[in-house]
Formats: structure tokens, sequence, C-alpha cells
């Protein structure tokens, strides 16, 4: 049976009425019509849905939007603006990272949180953090260059 | 308000607006009494018809003097786009920020063979150089008449002209056509896809000329993308739409006998699409869409486990029949001279079916309405998926529009032409728009797959260690039991279940390289697929289709030969390889790499880990490729790190070397995880790679420290491909390395650790 739901998404407050066990994913894409994160696995192998909940780096097509009320989602589209970019946008743009671009949510989002709380990371450390993502066009080496820079420029 | 209509700072939705906006200005009434002859010849409001004799099909000049450029190829990742829009700003002279690209909408462009054989530059760009350069030619025409001033004395400069000694004399293309089609006919060599060609009257620069192209301009998409601005086709909505997914069987071959919709009735809007094989549902929301599918309780035929045990792939390629054999190169008397040998040298190779594994599993939306279909599609050929999806739902092709949106990844022929013509028989059943995404493991399970193979090769020697004779005959799938596009029913899923004839095409290849033997064959054998219709074991082109298995044979096989008389491997391909720019770059890859000269294996090396070094190189389509790949192999654990690649590259004239390096890390990465991890998995029923865990691919922490390139630019010759040559060379370079620490000679890719460990035990 669908319920309603208080989504707090990028600092706004929407009211979603839908069925409990339904993965937060939809609830971002189909009902609040953000075009980010995306559909890669539904089994959070990948890491192209992650969101952060509450500033944790989470795989939306496995979390109920049940679990998500009440907490603070935030999307790539809520991570920073081209008037305000997060640090590892600008890196991304600078490095001109992506390929076909559609597994982006889930390194700039894990990686945001783990720079948020590791300063001056190393690669090994860095390469660690991101362990299990997938990128299949292979930018892995553009990747972990823009990451080194956010990291730089985070202090 | 549709996602579609919203306002966006990106280029891409504002894609039909710019058309649009196009449309507008030509609409403006324009006085014809007013036109000059040149301007009424060359210019007109109406818009010619859309083929590729026209000008007006390739390039438009918009009234703010905005260039224009119709594409009917579109980029998969590697800034394709912007290298267009490079060549086509230089030819006309205008800043490269006023040309804008639009690609593979079948609306607006003709078929130029969409994304294929990394021909984007080779050909695609080539015609849009031609088309710019005539443009050109055209505009400073009407400038001549326009300012009384002969086109050789005009100069142009930022889209504005003017006369070379009276600067007063001046107009500008927007002045001169701006908002008006190009009504100019080009000499069209009446082909259609990659063979398009359709040149002017006009010559393109000359290289020495260029300041645009080979500058390394940004891609100005990466910014959209990552501040999530960018609507990938997942992304487009229409009002009224419902959701679909695809339901396949549990045993390979076995159609629907009974569907109970009964089972899914308390799902709201679901619905079941049952026509023979095919079988999928809709319901109103996503969500609901994938418990439908899961629901829906089916029935399905007893269908024989079509596949042989996986253990016994290579057994049954080796002893299957064969349905077509070609030599496509042969000199002198190959039989004769192993014969006369003092020596012979044989090995055998073998590559698994490996998947395109997108990042995400295909999606399209289809939209029937008032006798008109639209599908939007992140196919790589989007006017091929016009004729298929006509065909499906048996309707004129000029009904269809397709328009071609970023998608998750592509790789070649995956899923994403049988998910347009999925979604279009969907949308046919239920009468209403259907976005249909397949599920993960239908896009690893059920995408076409890059065929599996065997490879035989021998050399035969003189008693002074010259290789006298070569044969190299590969045994396999073939790379087209379906075809490289969706145009065809029977080369669709959709066509498959839904009963159409069949027609399995056959082809393979053979290694390109220029080695000099004075005896050598070359040639191919395809054998049947394992199963005839609707198999998820169907092979098709998968990015450089059969290359990179072709390359680990015979790039393998040429480092045993010079293992086997002792030789540096660099040093021992230098003395057959007879082509100049093949030699230059594998001299550039020695250097860069500071490759030290000395026979393989190492022999000096004690302890866990050793270390070693592999060169590999291969030609494709007029790019040359050189790798030198130095690994680090555990014996204890049997792990690999591909630690450092350099490169050497050659394919002609560079118009971005930045676009290029990015494209050929991509093919590295790529390639070491299809060296080291990839490999469909299957039991007799189905294919059993399903998701990443069971498909997987190289991890970040196996990313090398290093991929070196070496750019070998060729400005006074035609550019050739990037898109996928240097992917082709990776794996052998991986081999001999591992030969080089070790010693030890593995043949069959995957070198996945508990094989390599088995090798070295």
């Amino acid at each position: 049976m669908s319920k309603d739901f208080t989504l707090d998404v990028n600092g706004k407050q929407h009211t979603v009425n839908v069925d409990p066990d339904m993965p937060l994913l939809y609830a971002l894409r189909d009902d609040l019509g953000l075009n980010n994160p995306h559909f890669g696995c539904g089994l959070a192998q990948c890491g192209a849905c992650t969101v952060h909940l509450d500033g944790q780096p989470i795989r939306s097509c496995v979390t109920p939007v049940s679990d998500a009320a009440g907490h603070k989602v935030v999307t790539l589209a809520g991570l920073g603006t081209p008037e305000k970019p997060h640090p590892l946008q600008t890196a991304y743009v600078e490095e001109q990272v992506p390929q076909c671009g559609y597994c982006i949510n889930g390194w700039i989002m894990t990686a945001a949180a783990f720079l948020a709380e590791k300063k001056r990371p190393s690669e090994a450390e860095i390469k660690q953090a991101l362990e299990g993502l997938k990128c299949r066009c292979g930018t892995h080496v553009s990747i972990l260059k823009a990451v080194k820079r956010a990291a730089t420029m985070m202090g | 308000m549709t996602k579609m209509d919203k306002p966006s700072a990106f280029s891409r939705r504002t894609l039909l607006k710019g058309v649009g906006a196009l449309v507008v200005s030509v609409g403006t009434p324009v006085g014809l009494d007013m036109m000059l002859a040149t301007r009424e010849a060359f210019a007109q409001g109406a818009k010619p018809p859309l083929m590729p004799n026209e000008l007006s099909s390739f390039i438009a000049i918009n009234a703010d003097g905005s260039v224009a450029a119709y594409f009917g190829k579109m980029d998969m990742g590697h800034g394709l786009f912007v290298a267009i829009g490079q060549m086509v700003a230089e030819e006309l002279d205008v800043p490269f920020k006023a040309v804008k690209v639009y690609m593979g909408d079948t609306a607006n462009s003709v078929n130029q063979g969409g994304a294929s054989g990394s021909t984007g530059i080779q050909f695609g760009g080539k015609q849009m150089r031609m088309a710019a350069a005539e443009a050109r030619r055209v505009l400073l025409d009407m400038a001549a008449e326009k300012l009384g001033t002969p086109a050789d004395q005009l100069i142009v400069v930022n889209g504005a002209v003017s006369a070379a000694f009276n600067r007063d004399k001046k107009t500008s293309y927007g002045e001169l056509i701006g908002g008006r089609y190009f009504n100019v006919q080009l000499e069209w060599n009446k082909q259609w896809g990659n063979a398009l060609y359709a040149p002017g009257k006009a010559k393109p620069k000359l290289h020495t000329a260029h300041k645009i192209v080979g500058q390394p301009v940004r891609r100005e998409d990466v910014a959209p993308k990552v501040f999530a601005q960018e609507d990938f086709v997942t992304d487009v909505k229409v009002p009224g739409m419902v959701h679909g997914r695809m339901i396949r069987p549990p045993v390979a071959g076995a159609v629907p006998v009974k569907v109970d919709e009964t089972s899914i009735r308390d799902i709201p809007g679901a619905k079941a699409v049952w026509e023979k094989g095919f079988l999928g549902v809709v319901a109103d929301r996503e969500w609901d869409a994938i418990k439908a599918a899961e629901k829906l309780k089916v029935e399905w035929s007893d269908a024989a486990p079509p596949f042989p045990e996986q253990a016994t792939l290579y057994d049954h390629i080796r002893k299957a029949p064969v349905r077509k054999s070609q030599i496509d190169q042969q000199n002198g008397n190959v039989e004769e001279a192993f014969k006369a040998a003092a020596r012979v040298i044989e090995a055998e190779y073998e590559w698994p079916f490996q998947s395109h594994a997108s990042m995400g599993p295909a999606c399209a939306l289809v939209e029937i309405k008032d006798g008109k279909v639209t599908c939007w599609s992140g196919t790589q050929k989007s006017h091929f998926v016009q004729q298929g999806i006509a065909a499906t739902l048996g309707v004129p092709a000029e009904t269809v529009h397709v328009i071609w949106q970023t998608g998750p990844g592509s790789y070649g022929r995956n899923d994403a032409d049988d998910c347009a013509a999925d979604a279009a028989t969907l949308a046919k059943a239920v009468g209403k728009p259907v976005r249909l995404q397949y599920m993960r493991e239908q896009g690893t399970g059920w995408d076409p797959k890059g065929p599996a193979s065997v490879h035989k090769v021998r050399a035969a020697l003189d008693a002074s260690g010259n290789v006298t004779a070569y044969e190299f005959i590969s045994k396999a799938f073939s790379r087209v039991d379906v075809d490289t596009n969706g145009s065809k029913p029977f080369d669709t899923l959709n066509g498959q279940t839904r009963g159409v004839a069949l027609k399995s095409g056959d082809g393979f290849g053979v290694p390109a390289e220029s080695y000099a033997f004075a005896n050598k064959k070359m040639g191919w054998e395809t054998i049947p697929p394992l199963l005839d219709r609707a198999s998820p074991l169907r092979t098709s082109h998968l990015r450089d289709p059969v290359g990179p298995q072709i390359h680990f044979a015979s790039e393998s096989f040429i480092d045993e030969v010079a293992a086997a008389v002792n030789a540096d491997p660099i040093e021992f391909r230098l003395r057959y390889v007879k082509d100049a720019r093949d030699i230059a770059l594998l001299k550039a890859v020695a250097e860069k790499s500071g490759w030290q000269s000395r026979p393989s294996p190492r022999r000096d090396q004690v302890g866990a880990k050793v270390a070693g070094r592999g060169i590999a190189y291969s030609q494709r389509n007029g790019t040359r490729v050189a790798i030198v790949a130095e690994v680090e192999i555990d014996r204890g654990s049997g792990k690999i790190h591909a630690k450092k690649f350099t490169v050497a590259h050659d394919c002609g004239q560079i118009i971005n070397p930045d676009g290029l390096v990015k494209c050929i890390e991509g093919n590295i990465v790529q390639g070491i995880s299809r060296t080291l991890w990839e490999e469909v998995t299957f039991d007799s029923k189905a294919v059993t790679s399903v998701d990443w865990t069971t498909y997987p691919i190289l991890d970040i922490t196996e990313t090398p420290e290093a991929i070196d390139c070496v750019l070998i630019n060729r400005p006074e010759l035609d550019p050739s491909g990037a898109g996928e040559p240097s992917i082709r060379p990776v794996a052998a370079a991986i081999a001999n390395a591992i030969f080089d620490a070790t010693g030890v000679r593995i043949r069959r890719v995957p070198f996945s650790p508990d094989r390599v460990k088995a090798a070295l035990s």
C-alpha cells in the first residue's frame, strides 16, 4: 500500500505517495524529476545511483523510501552548482574526466563524503575509498587525477 | 511541463530548439527580388530535401552568423563533437564556439553510419570538412558579388568577410545567408552510412593553415554532466508515458505458453504484452513495472538446454562444423615452405565471449502519436534504428523520428537497438508512450556478445632462425551473427522473439600488421551460433570487433617466435615490419618506455613478486598503435598488476590531442579489464554473467600507475580513427609481459588470478 513520505532532498521538502519498499532511486527520478542519480544495476554493485543520506554515501537503488524519510538527502545536483561548485566538480571539469558520464554519481558522491572526512589522503587511500565503484568507459586514470586535485583544493 | 520542455543551460536539450530557431528565421519572408543572382542560386527559404547531395543537409548558417553542423554520427564519450566542431570551424574560418554540432537526429541529419568502426573523424569528419569548405567557397562567391570584389581578394576572420585591400568593404556570413538554407548541390557518391561521401567543388585548407584543428579544445558537455544538468536517454519523459520492462526466459530458447495476467492485477496499470516469444509488461509507475515483471506468472515451453558446458567451449569451437571460411591474405606458397622448414613453431590461443556490460542497461522511449513515431534512444546508429522501428511497426520509415540521446555507455552493438524495437512494440500494444529500460541481468545477460574464438598459428623457420612461412587461422563464432545495427528485425531480439525468418551473417577477420613473410596465409572460419534465435549468446560487434582476440593471438605468437630464436621482441619485429609508419611507431614506443634490448624471458628474478615488460603492435584501418606493458605478477595469488603502459599512436592528422589521449586511456583501461577479468559465463540453460559480481571488470584499485602516450602527428595525412585501435594490442602486450617476467606463456583470456596461478604452478 502506498503511503505519504516527506523527503528532504537538496534542502527542499517533498511529499511523495509511494510504496514504502520502493527504492529511493525511483522517488528521486520519477516523483521528484531529478535526472540524477542513475539506475545502473539495482543491486548496490556499481554506484551510479549514489546519493548522500545525512552526509554518507548510500546506494539509492536498494534503500527503501521509508528509510530515507526524515533524513537529509543530497544528490549530485545538490552537491554544487556551476556558480558554487564542489571542489570535486571543479576538478572533474578541469581533468575532463567523464566519457559517457553515466557512472558519475557514484564517483563524485562517494569521493565527496570521503574527502569531507579525510584530509590529504594518499593515492592508496583514495583508491580504497572508491573500491567497487564501476566505470565501464575506463576513465579510471582521470578519476584518480580529479580526486587528488580536489583533495589538494580542499587542503 | 515535461522534462524536454524545461529550459536548460545545456545544448543537447536545446537541440530541438536550435533546429526550430533556424526554421523560424527561415520562415521570415525574404523578398526574392531583393536578392542578387548569386544569392538566389545559393540560398533559399524552403529547406531542400534532407539528402546527402544537399549542402544544407550538413551545414547551415543561422541568422546570427553562428553555424549549425548536422552530423549523421554521434559521440560515444570521446568528445567527437568537439573534433567535428573544430574541423567545421577551421574550414569556415569561424570561431570554434560559433559552431554547434547536432548529432544523430534522423530529422536533421543524413545516415553517415552512426558511431561505427572508429570512423567518426575518419569518414564523418572528412565529410563535414568537405561540406564546410564548400560552404565557405559559396559564401565567398556570394560576398564577392555583394562587395564587387573577386573572391580571391576576400579574407574571412571569425565569419566576417572583407576585401583584403579595403577593409571597409565588408559583410558577414550572417548577412549573406543567415537564416536561409544553402541551395547548393554536392557530388554525392550515392553511398549511405560510413561510405557516404559528398564533396563540393571546394578543396579543404592545407594543414599548414590550420589554426583550430590540432588544438586541445575542451569538451563542453563535461560540466553539464558533472552538475547533473544533462539529460541522458534514461531521463527523457513525455506526457502520458508508462514504464515497460521485458521478461526473458529462464532457459534460452523457451517461449511463453501461458501468461496469467491476473497475477499482476493488483498492480496499478499493469498489463502484459505477449506475442510469441516476446513478453513484456507496462505499468504507470516504474517501480510497479519492475514488480509486475517479477510477479507475472509465466509458463514456459519445455526447451532443451541449448548450450554446452562452459568448460567445453573451446572444444566445441574446434569440433563445430565450419559455416564459412575465407582466406583474406595470402602470398607465396605456405605449404611448400612448411615442408622445407628447419623448425616449426605452433600455438593456439583462446578468447571467451565478452559482454558490452554497459554502465546501465539499455533504455528507449517510443511515442506513437498522430501517425508519427518518435523514439529517443542511446543507440550508436539512429538512422538504422529508424528503419528497424519502421519494420517492427510496419510503418514507412519517413514517419519514424529517432532522436539520439546520450546513453549509458555503448562500445558497439550493445542492447540499445534491441531496446528501441522492444519499446516500439510495447508502445504500439498499449497505445501509450512507453519508456523501457532493461534490468541489469538483461544488460549483461542478454546483450549481443563479442564472439568467442580459437586461433591457430604456426611459423616455419630456416636453419638461421629466419621466418620463412607464417599461417594464421581463426575459428570462431561470427562477428555478425546479428548485424551491427538494428535496422532489420531478424537482427534484433524483438524480431527474433516475434518469429521473423532468421538470417545469421558470417564474418571475422585477420591480423592487421605489416610483417613481410615470404610465404604468408591468414584467414578465418566461422561456426553456427549455439542457439539460432533469441540467444543470449548471439554474437556481434564489441569494441574493436574481433581485434582484441585476433591480435592477442598474433602478437603473442610473434613474441613466441622471437623468444624461440632468442631475439629481443622489438628488434625481432623490426626484422619483418615493412611499413615505414609502423617502424617509426615501434622505435618511438621503445624509446619512450626506456626499452632495453634483450630477449624474453628475464630469468633474473626470485621471490613471490616478479615484473616483466611486453610489446605488441597492430594496425587498424590506417591507424597504428604500439604498446609496451609493464606488469607485476604475484606468483602466490596469481594476481597481475598491469602497472604501466607506454602507447605510441599514429592516426594521421591529430584533430584534438587532449581528446585523443583520453580516448587512448579509456581503451587501455577497458583493454586491461577485458584481458584480466572479462569472460561471459553460462550453463547449459542460460548466461550466468548477470551483474558486476558475475561479470567483474577492472577495479579502480587496479588502475595502472601511468599511461604514457606518444602521439605521432602526421598533419599532412588524412586522419584515421582512434576510438578502438589502442584496445587492440593490449592483451598481447600484457601476455608478453607475463612471459617476460615468468617464462610462462598464457594463451587463454582472461588472465584471472586462478588461471595465472595454475599456469605458474
